[in-house]
C-alpha cells in the first residue's frame, strides 16, 4: 500500500543556487491514474523551477476544477496554491497578479476547464497580457467523469469507448493568437526534452504565456482510434525547432552557428536559442504563426515548439502603468497621502 | 551498453547487496521478512539451511553483509541484519521436526572430516542426510573447534554453541574427540573415500623482541591463552595486561582479561586506529569495558627486572601513505614509551601449519607452505583430499568456514559418485510476482526511516564480574519487528518488460531516488554521465531494456533504488513488476 512516498532522496542530488535540491520543488504523491500525462507536466515544471532556482514561496498555482486542475498538489509543495471555481482562474489569477506582481503566476488549466466552461475567461487573460504562466494539460476528453470528448477533441477521434467525435476541435494555440497572447507554445507531455525549456521559456516571458501541453489519458483516451494517445501524438508532431534555454547567470557554453538560429534575450535577461526547423516559417510573426498552425492541422499533424513570441510584450502592468510597488504593499499613507496632497492635485486642475 | 541479461542468476543476486556480500549467501531480507511476521522457526530455518549457525552467527559472525547494506547509501546505518538473525535463534520454537531425515539405510561412502570447527560441521551437514559415513576427529573434548576454543562465553554463550554443534552431531556422526590426529597418511590409509581437512589456523603468531626470553613466563600467544581460559586451565591473569594487536582476537584478549582480574588493561597496537583489523563494534565494545586502545606504538622490547616482567618499551609511529596508497609507518622521533604490565598477551596474527600432513601424499604446497587447493571445487591435488575453511586459504571467519563446507561437501558428493567435480549444480533461483491490487504487494514496501536501533547490554559491573555472562541481550521481539522493518527488501526487484512500456515517464516522476532514466543507448560511461541522477558507484550495475519504439532505451541504476514498488504502482501497462527473487546457493546432491 502506498499512499506516501519514501523521504529517502537520491544522496547526491544536484542542489541550485538557492541550495535547494529537485525534492525541494516537490509534491504530494500523484492520485491521478497511473501513466497519465498529467504526472510527467508536473515533473517538467518540478524540473524547470528547480533549474531556475526559483525560491517557492515566490510561486503562486492556481488552478480550475478537472484532473488538469487537481495536479497542481502533486508539484511545488512550498509554494502557494489557490483551487478556484470551474473555468475560473484566469480571473483569480488576475485579480492576484495585480494585487501582488511579485509573484511568478502558474495557471494550470486543462481543456474542459479553459476551452468549453472557461473559455471566455481564457480569452480575456489572454487579451489582457496578464503576467503568467498559463499550462493547458490538454487530453481531448472529461477524465473526471468517464471521458467524453471535450471541445479540443479532433474530428474523427474516438475515445476507448465512444464514437468518431462530429464536431470540430478548438485549436487553444490558435485561440491564443487570435486574442493576442504574446508567447504561444504546444509540447506533449511525453517528451520532457522539449517541454522543460518551453517552461523556462515561459516563465521568463513577461506577459502571457500559453503552453498547450499534450497530455494522453490513458484510462479514456490512449486508445489507437484517438488523436490524442502517446503513440499517435508522438508519430504525428513535428517542432517548430529546438529551444535551448540559457539563464542570464549562466555562461554561454555552445558555440552557435550564425544565422542557423535566433537568439532572444528575455525581459529577465536569460536567453532563448531557437533553432527552426522550416525557413518559412518565423515565430516573430503571428500570421506565419497561424498559418503554420493552420498548415499542420490541415496535414493531420500536431506542430509543437514554440509558436510564437513577442519580443516586445507589455503586461497588464506596463499598460495599466501601475506603481513599482507591488499594490498590496501599498499602506494607508501610501493611498490616502492626506489634505494637503489633495489640496496640491485641485491646485493644479484649476 | 547490451540489454541487461536478467535470466543470469547473478544479476540479480547481485541487486540483493546483503546477501551477494555473504560468503555463504543467506537470503538475508527473506529471513528479515519472516521476523517481522514475528515466524521466528521459519526464518531460523532459513537461516539454518544456508549459514548452518544462525544462532552463533548471530552474535559473533563478522557481518560482511552490512556494511554492503543498501540502506548506509541513503542514511548512516545499515540494518542490524546480524542481531537480527539471533532474533531468529532467541525465539525459534522446535525445530526438531524440521531437521532432514538421516537414512537409516547408508550410501557405502566413508569420509573423515579433520578439525571439528564450522567448516567440517558444515560438510558433515550436508553429507549425513545423503547416507554417507562420517567420522569426525577432534583434539578438543566437543566439537565447534574455534567458535569454542577462542570465542569467549561473554560473547557466545556455550549452550548456544552445544545446541547448534549437536544439531549436526546428531545426525549420527561418529565423532571421534581428544584425539589430535598427526598423521594424515595414516587416516588415508583407513580407505577413506575422501578425507577433508578442516583444521583451521591454530597457530598464533609471536614477537621476538629483545627480552623475550627472560619475560617468557607472563608472555602468551593470544588463541592459546583464550583457548587456556575457554577450557578453564588458565582462571587468572595480572592486574596490569598489555594485548599487543588490533584484531578480533586483540579484541577477546583484553575483555576476557577484564574479567580474570585485569585492571589496567591497555590494547597497543602498531597502526592508526581506523587501521585496526578488528570490527568497529568490537572496538566499541572494549572501549565500553574501560579498555583504552594506543594506536601508532610499535612494540620494541619487553622489560625485565630481576628476571621479572615489568612492562615493554614502544615506539611512536605515524602513518605515512605513498600515491598508491602504501603504507608506512615512521618513527615521530619522541621519546620510547614504556608501559608497566604484569602479562602480556600476543594477538598480531594467526597462521596455517600442517606439520602432520606428510608431503609425500600428492598433495601440493606452494611457497607459502599452503597446500594447492582449487578455489571452487576446495580439492587438493591429491584428488580424495579436500580442505576448507582458515585450512584452506588462510585465516578469514564462521561464515567463509560455512561456506567452504557447502562448496567442499558438493565436491564430495559428486567425487564419490564418481562424477565431475567442475561440474556443479546450477543455483537454485526463483522469481515470483508480488502484485495484489493496484497499491497492494505481498510485501511490505512502505520505507520505514527509523534509525538502526541498539541492542541492549547487560550491566558492566555484572558482566565484568562474570567471565560466562552475555554481554549482549539480544533485541526484544518489538524491538526485533521495528528494526525488521528497516530493511528495503531488495530481494524484490523491479522487473521491467519493454514489450508493454509506452514510454508515458510515470516510472521516472515518480521514484524518489531518481533511479531511471529513458535515453539513447550508449556505452556505460556515457549513459552514467547522463542520467536521471549522478550514478557514480561504478560497484553498482545498470539495467538496460532492448530498444523502445522511440528507439531510446530504459535505464535504471541500482544504486538507490529503495524497491518500494511506486515504478509498478504508476506504470499504467505493468511493464514494470516486482517480483520476489530467491537465490539458494549450490548444496550437496540439490538438483532439479
Amino acid at each position: 500500500m502506498s499512499y506516501l512516498v519514501p523521504k529517502f532522496r537520491h544522496p547526491e542530488l544536484p542542489v541550485n543556487d538557492l541550495g535547494y535540491t529537485k525534492a525541494d520543488y516537490e509534491g504530494s504523491i500523484s492520485t491521478l491514474c497511473a501513466g497519465c500525462g498529467h504526472d510527467s507536466i508536473s515533473g517538467a515544471i518540478v524540473t524547470a523551477c528547480h533549474e531556475l532556482s526559483i525560491p517557492p514561496h515566490k510561486i503562486a498555482k492556481l488552478s480550475g476544477i478537472g484532473c488538469s486542475s487537481k495536479a497542481p498538489t502533486y508539484f511545488l509543495g512550498n509554494s502557494h496554491g489557490f483551487n478556484s471555481v470551474h473555468g475560473r482562474m484566469p480571473s483569480v489569477v488576475t485579480g492576484a497578479a495585480l494585487a501582488n506582481k511579485d509573484l511568478l503566476y502558474l495557471g494550470v488549466s486543462g481543456d474542459g476547464d479553459t476551452a468549453s466552461i472557461g473559455m471566455g475567461q481564457f480569452a480575456h487573460v489572454a487579451r489582457r497580457n496578464v503576467n503568467m504562466v498559463y499550462i493547458i494539460m490538454n487530453n481531448g476528453c472529461y477524465g473526471l467523469t468517464k471521458g467524453q470528448d471535450s471541445a479540443t477533441a479532433d474530428r474523427g477521434s474516438a475515445s476507448k469507448k465512444g464514437d468518431p467525435n462530429i464536431y470540430s476541435a478548438i485549436d487553444l494555440c490558435g485561440t491564443a493568437l487570435q486574442m493576442g497572447a504574446t508567447f504561444v507554445a504546444r509540447g506533449f507531455s511525453g517528451d520532457k526534452e522539449q517541454l522543460v525549456p518551453l517552461i523556462k521559456a515561459a516563465i521568463s516571458h513577461r506577459g502571457f504565456a500559453l503552453i498547450d501541453v499534450i497530455s494522453p489519458c490513458v484510462t479514456f483516451n490512449n486508445n489507437a482510434a484517438s488523436t490524442k494517445s502517446y503513440e499517435f501524438v508522438r508519430d504525428h508532431s513535428e517542432a517548430t525547432g529546438t529551444i535551448d534555454f540559457v539563464p542570464m547567470h549562466d555562461e554561454i557554453t555552445t558555440e552557435y552557428d550564425p544565422g542557423s538560429h535566433h537568439e532572444v534575450t528575455m525581459h529577465d535577461g536569460s536567453t532563448i536559442h531557437l533553432y527552426k526547423v522550416e525557413d518559412s516559417f518565423d515565430p516573430f510573426n503571428r500570421s506565419s504563426a497561424i498559418s503554420a498552425l493552420e498548415a499542420h492541422r490541415t496535414e493531420g499533424n500536431i506542430l509543437t515548439g514554440l509558436i510564437y513570441l513577442n519580443k516586445d510584450s507589455r503586461d497588464l502592468h506596463e499598460v495599466m502603468e501601475t506603481s513599482q510597488r507591488p499594490l498590496n504593499e501599498l499602506d494607508e499613507t501610501d493611498l490616502c497621502p492626506g489634505n494637503r496632497m489633495l489640496d496640491n492635485i485641485n491646485a493644479s486642475l484649476r | 551498453m547490451k540489454p541487461t541479461d536478467i535470466k543470469d542468476p547473478e544479476y540479480f543476486h547481485k541487486v540483493v547487496d546483503c546477501q551477494y556480500a555473504c560468503p555463504a549467501h543467506t537470503p538475508v531480507p527473506e529471513y528479515i521478512r519472516l521476523i517481522a511476521a514475528r515466524r521466528y522457526t521459519d526464518a531460523y530455518m532459513v537461516n539454518w539451511e544456508s549459514n548452518v549457525f544462525p544462532g552463533i552467527l548471530g552474535r559473533t559472525c563478522d557481518r560482511p553483509c552490512e556494511p554492503a547494506c543498501r540502506r548506509v547509501r541513503v542514511e548512516e546505518q545499515p540494518v542490524a541484519i546480524c542481531r537480527l538473525k539471533r532474533v531468529a535463534a532467541d525465539n525459534r520454537g522446535d525445530i526438531s521436526g524440521r531437521l532432514p531425515i538421516i537414512p537409516s539405510q547408508k550410501n557405502g561412502k566413508r569420509i573423515a572430516l579433520i578439525g571439528a570447527g564450522p567448516a567440517s560441521l558444515t560438510v558433515a551437514r550436508g553429507l549425513a542426510p545423503l547416507g554417507y559415513e562420517l567420522d569426525l576427529y577432534d583434539n578438543q573434548f566437543a566439537g565447534g573447534g574455534m567458535m569454542r576454543s577462542q570465542i569467549p562465553a561473554f560473547r557466545l554463550p556455550i549452550e548456544v554453541l552445544d545446541e547448534e554443534v549437536n544439531y549436526i552431531l546428531d545426525m549420527g556422526i561418529n565423532s571421534v574427540f581428544n584425539i589430535e590426529v598427526d598423521s594424515l597418511k595414516q587416516i588415508l590409509a583407513k580407505d577413506y573415500d575422501a578425507v577433508f581437512v578442516g583444521t583451521g589456523a591454530p597457530r598464533g603468531k609471536g614477537l621476538n623482541l629483545p627480552g623475550l626470553e627472560d619475560a617468557m613466563d607472563n608472555v602468551f600467544l593470544g588463541i592459546d591463552w583464550l583457548s587456556s581460559v575457554a577450557f578453564e586451565h588458565t582462571k587468572s591473569i595480572g592486574k596490569r595486561v598489555l594485548v599487543l594487536g588490533g584484531g578480533n582476537t586483540a579484541m577477546d584478549c583484553c575483555r576476557t582479561s577484564r574479567r580474570l582480574g585485569g585492571e589496567d588493561v591497555r590494547v597497543v597496537v602498531r597502526s592508526p586506529y581506523e587501521d585496526m583489523k578488528a570490527s568497529p563494534w568490537e572496538k566499541e565494545d572494549a572501549q565500553h569495558e574501560g579498555i583504552p586502545i594506543y594506536n601508532n606504538h610499535v612494540p620494541k622490547e619487553f622489560v625485565v627486572e630481576d628476571g621479572r616482567l615489568k612492562g615493554m618499551r614502544f615506539e611512536k609511529v605515524e602513518a605515512e601513505y605513498d600515491e598508491a596508497g602504501n603504507r608506512s609507518l615512521v618513527p615521530t622521533g619522541e621519546d620510547p614509551v614504556f608501559m608497566p604490565a604484569d602479562d602480556v598477551l600476543m594477538a598480531i596474527g594467526q597462521e596455517n601449519a600442517f606439520p602432520w600432513v606428510e608431503r609425500d601424499l600428492g598433495i601440493d604446497f606452494d611457497k607459502w607452505d599452503m597446500p594447492v587447493i582449487d578455489s571452487t571445487t576446495f580439492q587438493s591435488t591429491n584428488e580424495r583430499v579436500f580442505f576448507g575453511g582458515d585450512a584452506a586459504f588462510g585465516p578469514e571467519n564462521i561464515i567463509t568456514a560455512v561456506a567452504h563446507g557447502h562448496q567442499a561437501a558438493v565436491s564430495i558428493d559428486l567425487f564419490c559418485r564418481g562424477e565431475n567435480v567442475t561440474e556443479r549444480p546450477l543455483p537454485g533461483v526463483r522469481l515470483s510476482g508480488q502484485k495484489m491490487g493496484v497499491h497492494e504487494w505481498r510485501y511490505d514496501n512502505a520505507v520505514e526511516m527509523d534509525k538502526r536501533y541498539l541492542v541492549p547490554l547487560a550491566p558492566l559491573d555484572k558482566t565484568l564480574a562474570d567471565r560466562k555472562m552475555e554481554v549482549e541481550l539480544g533485541f526484544d521481539v518489538d524491538t526485533g519487528f521495528k528494526e525488521a522493518e528497516r530493511c528495503l527488501n531488495c530481494d524484490v526487484q523491479t522487473v521491467f518488460e519493454e514489450l508493454r512500456c509506452i514510454e508515458c515517464d510515470a516510472c521516472v516522476d515518480i521514484c524518489p531516488t531518481d533511479c531511471i532514466t529513458f535515453t539513447a543507448n550508449g556505452s556505460e560511461e556515457d549513459l552514467r554521465g547522463r542520467l536521471s541522477a549522478p550514478a557514480g558507484n561504478l560497484a553498482q550495475d545498470l539495467y538496460i531494456s532492448a530498444d523502445l519504439p522511440t528507439m531510446r532505451v530504459m535505464v535504471k541504476d541500482e544504486n538507490v533504488c529503495l524497491h518500494c514498488g511506486l515504478c509498478a504502482e504508476r506504470c499504467p501497462t505493468t511493464a514494470w513488476d516486482m517480483q520476489k527473487f530467491l537465490y539458494t546457493v549450490t548444496k550437496a546432491q540439490m538438483e532439479s
